[in-house]
C-alpha cells in the first residue's frame, strides 16, 4: 500500500493504482472524458489522451493527468489549484472550439459525456475559437452512423473495437489537427469487417459514433392504415428499458412495456422470448442430433448477428459448426409473415413487423437477403432500446405511472427458458433444459445451471444429462469468442456446445441499450433481473411452452421437419478478412 | 572471421602491411547525400578515369568518404600526402579540374583550399586554432564508409573487443556513467543512467534501439554519422547490448535516408562476415544482431515511445510514461533507446577512458555537440564543437558572419522545439543547462542563424507549421491547441492581431506546455514564447501598426513605385494580376487595391524604383 496526500488528506492507495483511484476513496471526483474502466471486464482504456484530469503534483515540473500517473510514496498531489482548473478548462475549451456544439438536435444531447463536463466545469464561452474539422458522414450502413465531426480523440472506440472486440477495424490515422479516428483507407463501415455489435457507439462519450434511428419509419407504419404493424420486443429490453424514465437500474418493466407498445399503437404487442422458445427447440433438436452423431462438434450457438458477421469474415473455415438455426428475431419475423399472417388471412407484405432490439447489429440482419422472401422482408424495422424510450417520450406517456398488460398470442407466450437468452449463458442453459428432457426422457425439476451464469467472459463447465457429461464453454465479447475459435482451429477444443454473444456480459449490454458511461455494476443487476424474470415464470423449459407446441402442431409439424428448415434455418457466407 | 581480440589486432596489422609502400597521394572525395547533390559523383569518376589513364594506380588513390561537414563548399576533396602527412582540403572542385589535381596532386591552379576548422582530440593534439574537436566526427570524411577494413584500420571495433573481452557490463555501464555523456537526441538524459536501468531489469529478452529518426527541419547531424561512419554505431550498439543484456539491436531510421540505410545495410553485412556480429563474438560467447526497420518520416517517432509502436507496426505515437522503455518497451521488453550520435561517442569513451572524455566540454556536461548550421550565415556545414562553446564563436568564426554583410537577428536551437536566442546572449557558452535558462534547448542539435530580413513573428509561425503537421494528434493540447496558436499568430501576420490575441498567445501556450502528453507537445510552444519574450516590439509592430519590420508579412506590405522609374514596363509585364499602369517612359503606378503583394515587381525591376514600404 501506499500512502499519499491530496489537497492535504492522507490517503493509502494500493500500488499501481492511480491519483484519479486515490482521490476516489477521498470522494474527490477528479473530471475525466477518455478514460474508461470497465471494471466487471478487467478493462481500463487509460490512455490520457483528452487531458481534462490535469493535477499539480508537487516537485514535478508539468501538471500530471491523474487517470494514468501510479501514486507514489509521499505524493502530494492538489486537485483544484489555479493552475490546475486553468488547464482543465482550456482543455474543454479546445475540444469545444472544435466540436460542432449542436447539442439541441443531437442524439446524445443530455446523454453526452463533454456537455455534461462543460455543465459541471460551468464553461460558458469559448475562448479560443478556430477552423473546425469538416468530415463527411458515414450513413452507408444499416446500424451505425459515424459522425467524426463530434469525435474528440477519446479513442474508446479503438479499445472496444480492437481489445474487446478484436475485429480491429478502427485507429487514429492522419496527423495533428486533422488526425481522427477511422478505418482502413478510411472506408465506410459497410465495406469493412465491422461486426455492427455497436460497442464502439456504447463506448463513444459523444454524439460521434450512434445508431442508424429508425423511429420515424415505425411512425410512419403505425400511421399506415393499409398495414398490420406488430412488434416483438427482445428478453434484454424489458430489464434495460425503465432506465431510460429513471427507474432503478434492474427494474423489470415488462408489463409497462407491453402497455406502452399498445398505446403507440401497435396492432399486437408480441415477444421475441416466444421466438427463443422456438430456437431452442430447433437448436438442441440440431445439437442432439450432432452429440448422437458425434459430429461436427463442438455445435455453436447462432443467435447473435453480430457474432456471426465476425466468424464469417474471420473463421471462413469453420462455417459447418455454428447452429443452422435463425435467431429468434429472424424466426419471429419467418412466422409472423407465414403462419401468423395465414391466420389472418392476409399477404405477408400487409404486415410491418417492428423489432425492439438491446442490439445494433440486428439492425444489419433484419436487412440481410437470406431473410427476404419474394422481395418481403420478414423484419421490416428494428429499433433499439433507446429508440424505443424517444418514441415513448415523443408521445407523451408517462411510463414510470404505467399499469401492467400483457403480450398478445399466438406470439407473446414465453418460457424463462426464453427470458435467459438476454443475459451471457442463458442460450446454453435453456438448450441444457431442453436437451436434458429429451436425453433423459424426463421431466427435470433441477433446471438451474448456475454454473455457467454470471458475467464474466468466458465461463467453462462440465454438466451432466441423463447421464452424459456434457462439456460446455461461453463467452461473451468477440475477444474472448475468438479464443475459444482459435482453441477449435487448433483441434485443442474437447466441447460440445459453445455459446457466443458479440457483446460482453450477452444482449443485456448490448449496443443498443441505455448508456452505461462505464458504471458495470448496471450490468450486474440488469442480469440479476434478468433470471429473477426466468424464477418467476410458471413454464421454464421451451419445449413446455404450448404455443410453441400449437405452432408444430398446427403449423411446422416437428422440430427438424422440412419446413422447419426452410424457414427456421439459414446457411453463412465467408467473407473478406479486411 | 575476427574470433577473438587478438586476432582484431592481427588483422588491424595486416591491413596496415598491405599499404603499398608506392602510394604518395590519397585523394578523399566527399560522397554523401550533401556532397553527391552538390556534384562529387562526376568528379570521383573523372578522378578515377585520370588515375587508370595516367597509369598512377600504384601512388594515387582515391577514396569515396562521407560527408566532411563543410557544405558551404561543396564539392570538396581532400589531398592527402603520404610522405609528409599533410592535408589539404580543396573547395567548390569541378569535373573538369581533375586532370591537374590527378597531374600535380596538389595546389592546382583554380582550385580553392578551404581552412580546417577542427583536430580530433583521440588523434592529434589540440590545436589553438581549431574551434571543432571531433570525437562523433572522427571518422567522417576520412574514411570509405563502405569499406569495413578502413573503419579497422581507424581503431575500429576494438572498444567492442576490449568490452568484451576483459569487462564486465557493470563496469562498461561505470565508465560510460563517468564520462557523463547525456543523450544527444534532445532531451540530454545520462546515458549511463539509462543503460543501468535497463541492465537492473531481469528480462529473457530486452533490446538496444538506435534512434536514426532524424526529423527537425534543417538538421542532418545523424544522417552525416550514419552515410560517413556507419560501423561507429554498430559497435556502439554491440557495447550497449553487452552493457545491458540484449542480444538483439534494432536500427530505426528515416526511408527518405537511402544512402544511409545502404550504408548501412553493407556495414552490417560486412560486419557480419567478419564475425563481428552474430554470435560468440571475439569468443566471449556473447551474441548480438542488429536489424533495419524504416521510419515512414513522422517527426513524432523520434520521441521514444512512439518510435517503440512504430516499430511494432503500430501507429506511430507516444504513450505515457511510466512505464518507461527501459522497463518497458519494444514488445514490452526492457528497452535502451539512444540517438546515432550518442552512440557514435561510446567507442571513443571506450578507447580512452572518462577521464579523457571529460577533459573535453564542460564540467556538467562532458564532450562535444554536432551541429547543423544553416541559415543566414556565410559558411552553412556540419560542426563539431566541445559543449561550452559560445554561440558567437560558432555563428562568426565557423558560420564567417552573416550572408551579405547583414546584421544578425537570432539563432534558433533545438529544432520546432527551442527558441530564439539574440544577440545579448551570444557570448553564452552552451551546454545542455544555459540554453534552458535562455528559453532554448540543445534539442538535437539544429542551428539555424536570422538576419533582419527575417519577421520573428513569421519564424514563430513556421516552426508550429511544422509542429502542427507533425503531432501525432493524440492529445488535446498539441491536436488543438497548436492549431489555435498557429491561428492566433496567422492573426497577427495578416493584421488581424491585437493585444487580447497576444495575452492568449501566451496563455495558451504555457498551457499547452504545461499539460501535453510528449515532448513534442510540451515544447512545441517554445518558438511563440521566446520570439515573444525577445521580440515582443516586432509583435507589437504587427499589431499597432499594420507592420512588419523586416518586411516578410505580404499581408502588412505596400509596393511603391519611386522616382527612379524609368518607364520601361518591366514591372507591369511582369505582374500576374495586371494591377500595375503607365505609359512607356513614364512613371508607372500600383494600384494598391488589385496588387496581391507577391513581390514580382520588386525582383523584376532594375533601377531600384520599387519600395517595400
Amino acid at each position: 500500500m501506499i500512502k499519499l496526500r491530496i489537497n492535504g488528506m492522507p490517503v493509502t492507495a494500493e500500488e499501481n493504482s492511480t491519483i484519479l483511484q486515490a482521490a476516489r476513496k477521498l470522494d474527490i471526483k477528479i473530471p475525466t472524458l477518455c478514460h474508461l474502466e470497465l471494471d466487471c471486464f478487467n478493462l481500463e482504456h487509460r490512455i490520457g489522451s483528452c487531458r481534462v484530469c490535469m493535477v499539480e503534483v508537487s516537485g514535478r515540473r508539468n501538471l500530471a493527468p491523474a487517470c494514468c500517473t501510479p501514486v507514489e510514496e509521499g505524493m502530494e498531489v492538489r486537485t483544484h489549484t489555479l493552475r490546475a482548473i486553468n488547464a482543465r478548462r482550456t482543455m474543454l475549451d479546445l475540444l469545444l472550439s472544435n466540436h460542432p456544439k449542436d447539442c439541441l438536435t443531437c442524439e446524445k444531447n443530455l446523454d453526452c459525456e463533454l456537455q455534461a463536463l462543460a455543465q459541471e466545469m460551468g464553461l460558458h464561452k469559448i475562448i479560443y475559437k478556430g477552423e473546425q474539422s469538416k468530415r463527411s458522414i458515414d450513413l452507408a450502413n444499416e446500424s451505425i452512423v459515424r459522425d467524426m465531426n463530434k469525435c474528440i480523440m477519446c479513442r474508446r472506440c479503438e479499445t472496444a473495437c480492437n481489445t474487446i472486440q478484436t475485429v480491429g477495424i478502427l485507429s487514429g490515422v492522419r496527423r495533428g489537427f486533422n488526425s481522427i479516428v477511422s478505418t482502413a483507407s478510411e472506408k465506410p463501415l459497410a465495406d469493412t469487417k465491422c461486426t455492427f455489435c455497436g460497442q464502439c457507439v456504447s463506448a463513444c462519450p459523444v454524439g460521434a459514433l450512434t445508431e442508424m434511428n429508425r423511429t420515424y419509419d415505425v411512425w410512419r407504419a403505425l400511421n399506415d392504415e393499409t398495414k398490420q404493424v406488430i412488434v416483438q420486443t427482445a428478453p434484454a429490453v424489458r430489464v434495460a428499458l425503465g432506465e431510460e424514465f429513471g427507474m432503478e437500474p434492474g427494474s423489470v418493466s415488462t408489463g409497462k412495456m407491453v402497455t406502452a407498445l399498445r398505446m403507440l399503437g401497435f396492432d399486437k404487442v408480441f415477444d421475441t422470448d416466444f421466438a427463443a422458445d422456438l430456437t431452442i427447440m430447433e437448436e438442441t433438436t440440431e445439437f442432439v442430433k450432432r452429440l448422437k452423431e458425434n459430429k461436427n462438434l463442438p455445435i455453436l450457438t447462432s443467435c447473435c448477428p453480430g457474432w456471426v458477421k465476425f466468424f464469417e469474415h474471420q473463421f471462413p473455415d469453420l462455417l459447418h459448426i455454428p447452429s443452422t438455426a435463425k435467431s429468434p428475431q429472424q424466426m419471429f419475423g419467418a412466422m409472423a409473415k407465414t403462419y401468423y399472417a395465414k391466420k389472418l388471412g392476409v399477404e405477408p407484405k400487409e404486415i410491418t413487423v417492428v423489432s425492439v432490439m438491446p442490439c445494433l447489429a440486428k439492425k444489419y440482419e433484419a436487412a440481410r437477403s437470406e431473410f427476404s422472401r419474394d422481395g418481403v422482408r420478414d423484419v421490416d424495422i428494428v429499433i433499439s432500446t433507446r429508440e424505443l424510450a424517444n418514441m415513448l417520450k415523443e408521445a407523451g406517456i408517462q411510463f414510470n405511472d404505467l399499469r401492467n398488460s400483457a403480450f398478445d398470442n399466438p406470439l407473446g407466450e414465453s418460457t424463462g427458458a426464453g427470458v435467459i437468452f438476454g443475459s451471457t449463458g442463458g442460450v446454453l442453459e435453456a438448450v441444457l433444459r431442453t436437451a436434458a428432457d429429451w436425453l433423459s426422457g424426463k421431466e427435470l425439476n433441477d433446471i438451474d445451471f448456475e454454473e455457467i451464469r454470471g458475467i464474466s467472459g468466458i465461463k467453462e463447465a462440465t454438466v451432466k444429462v441423463a447421464g452424459k457429461e456434457i462439456r460446455v464453454a461461453i463467452a461473451s465479447g468477440l475477444g474472448n469468442a475468438r479464443m475459444l475459435l482459435e482453441k477449435i482451429r487448433r483441434g485443442e477444443s474437447k466441447y460440445h456446445a459453445i455459446e457466443i454473444m458479440a457483446c460482453p456480459g450477452g444482449c443485456l449490454n448490448g449496443g443498443g441499450q441505455p448508456y452505461i458511461h462505464g458504471d458495470t455494476s448496471i450490468l450486474e443487476k440488469r442480469r440479476q433481473a434478468i433470471y429473477e424474470e426466468d424464477r418467476n415464470k410458471t413454464i421454464r423449459k421451451s419445449h413446455e411452452n404450448p404455443y410453441i407446441q400449437k405452432l408444430y402442431r398446427e403449423f411446422l409439424g416437428e422440430p427438424g421437419s422440412h419446413l422447419a428448415h426452410e424457414l427456421l434455418h439459414t446457411h453463412y457466407t465467408a467473407r473478406k478478412n479486411e | 572471421m575476427i574470433s577473438s581480440a587478438e586476432k582484431l589486432e592481427e588483422y588491424e596489422k595486416g591491413l596496415a602491411g598491405r599499404i603499398p609502400s608506392s602510394l604518395r597521394t590519397e585523394i578523399l572525395v566527399s560522397m554523401g547525400t550533401c556532397g553527391i547533390a552538390a556534384g562529387t559523383t562526376p568528379i570521383l569518376e573523372e578522378l578515377k578515369k585520370e588515375v587508370s589513364e595516367q597509369k598512377l594506380d600504384d601512388s594515387v588513390k582515391i577514396v569515396q568518404v562521407g560527408c566532411m561537414g563543410l557544405c558551404h563548399s561543396e564539392p570538396t576533396i581532400e589531398v592527402v600526402d603520404k610522405e609528409s602527412g599533410q592535408r589539404i582540403i580543396f573547395g567548390n572542385v569541378i569535373a573538369s579540374q581533375a586532370k591537374s589535381i590527378v597531374a600535380k596532386s596538389v595546389r592546382t591552379a583554380g582550385v580553392q583550399a578551404v581552412a580546417r576548422t577542427w583536430y580530433c582530440p583521440e588523434d592529434e593534439e589540440m590545436n589553438p586554432d581549431a574551434i571543432q574537436a571531433r570525437i562523433v566526427l572522427r571518422n567522417c570524411g576520412r574514411i570509405d564508409p563502405e569499406e569495413i577494413d578502413e573503419y579497422i584500420m581507424r581503431s575500429g571495433y576494438q572498444a567492442a573487443a576490449k568490452v568484451l573481452a576483459s569487462m564486465k557490463p557493470l563496469d562498461v555501464i561505470k565508465i560510460i556513467t563517468e564520462s557523463g555523456l547525456k543523450g544527444r537526441g534532445g532531451g540530454g538524459f545520462p546515458t549511463g543512467r539509462k543503460w543501468k536501468f535497463a541492465a537492473d531489469q531481469k528480462s529473457d529478452e530486452k533490446y538496444v534501439v538506435c534512434n536514426a529518426d532524424e526529423g527537425d527541419p534543417g538538421a542532418f547531424m545523424d544522417r552525416a554519422v550514419l552515410e560517413g561512419d556507419p560501423h561507429s554505431v554498430l559497435e556502439a550498439m554491440i557495447i550497449a547490448g553487452f552493457a545491458v543484456g540484449s542480444h538483439e539491436g534494432v536500427i530505426y531510421i528515416r526511408a527518405e535516408y537511402p544512402l544511409a540505410v545502404k550504408r548501412l545495410h553493407l556495414a552490417i553485412a560486412q560486419a557480419k562476415e567478419k564475425g563481428l556480429l552474430g554470435k560468440n563474438l571475439f569468443g566471449s560467447g556473447f551474441d548480438f544482431n542488429i536489424e533495419l526497420k524504416y521510419g515512414a518520416g513522422a517527426f513524432v517517432c523520434g520521441e521514444e515511445t512512439a518510435l517503440i509502436h512504430s516499430v511494432e507496426g503500430k501507429r506511430g505515437e507516444p504513450s505515457f510514461k511510466p512505464p518507461f522503455p527501459a522497463v518497458s518497451g519494444l514488445w514490452k521488453k526492457p528497452t535502451v533507446v539512444n540517438n546515432v550520435e550518442t552512440y557514435a561517442n561510446v567507442c571513443a569513451i571506450i578507447r580512452n577512458g572518462a577521464a579523457w572524455f571529460k577533459k573535453i566540454g564542460t564540467e556538467n556536461s562532458p564532450g562535444t555537440k554536432v551541429f547543423s548550421l544553416t541559415g543566414k550565415i556565410n559558411k552553412v556545414g556540419l560542426i563539431e564543437v566541445p559543449i561550452g562553446t559560445s554561440l558567437r564563436d560558432i555563428i562568426f568564426k565557423l558560420g564567417d558572419g552573416i550572408k551579405g554583410g547583414r546584421k544578425f537577428k537570432a539563432v534558433q536551437t533545438g529544432g520546432p522545439s527551442g527558441g530564439c536566442i539574440t544577440e545579448a546572449s551570444l557570448d553564452t557558452p552552451i551546454d545542455y543547462n544555459t540554453l534552458i535558462a535562455l528559453g532554448s534547448m540543445m534539442g538535437s542539435g539544429g542551428m539555424i542563424v536570422m538576419d533582419e530580413d527575417d519577421c520573428m513573428v513569421n519564424v514563430a509561425k513556421f516552426f508550429l507549421d511544422f509542429t502542427l503537421d507533425e503531432s501525432c494528434g493524440r492529445c488535446t493540447p498539441c491536436r488543438i491547441g497548436n492549431k489555435r496558436l498557429h491561428e492566433m499568430l496567422k492573426e497577427i501576420t495578416d493584421g488581424n492581431g491585437t493585444h487580447e490575441t497576444l495575452t492568449k498567445l501566451r496563455k495558451l501556450s504555457d498551457n499547452i506546455k504545461d499539460t501535453a502528453l510528449c515532448g513534442l507537445g510540451q515544447t512545441s510552444p517554445n518558438p511563440v514564447l521566446s520570439t515573444i519574450k525577445n521580440f515582443e516590439g516586432e509583435y507589437l509592430a504587427h499589431i499597432d501598426h499594420r507592420k512588419c519590420p523586416a518586411k516578410v508579412c505580404a499581408k502588412l506590405l505596400s509596393y511603391l513605385i519611386n522616382d527612379n522609374c524609368v518607364g520601361c514596363t518591366l514591372c507591369a509585364k511582369n505582374c500576374p494580376v495586371t494591377c500595375i499602369s503607365g505609359e512607356k517612359r513614364q512613371k508607372h503606378l500600383i494600384d494598391q487595391k488589385k496588387c496581391i503583394k507577391c513581390g514580382v515587381c520588386y525582383e523584376a525591376c532594375k533601377f531600384h524604383a520599387i519600395d517595400k514600404d
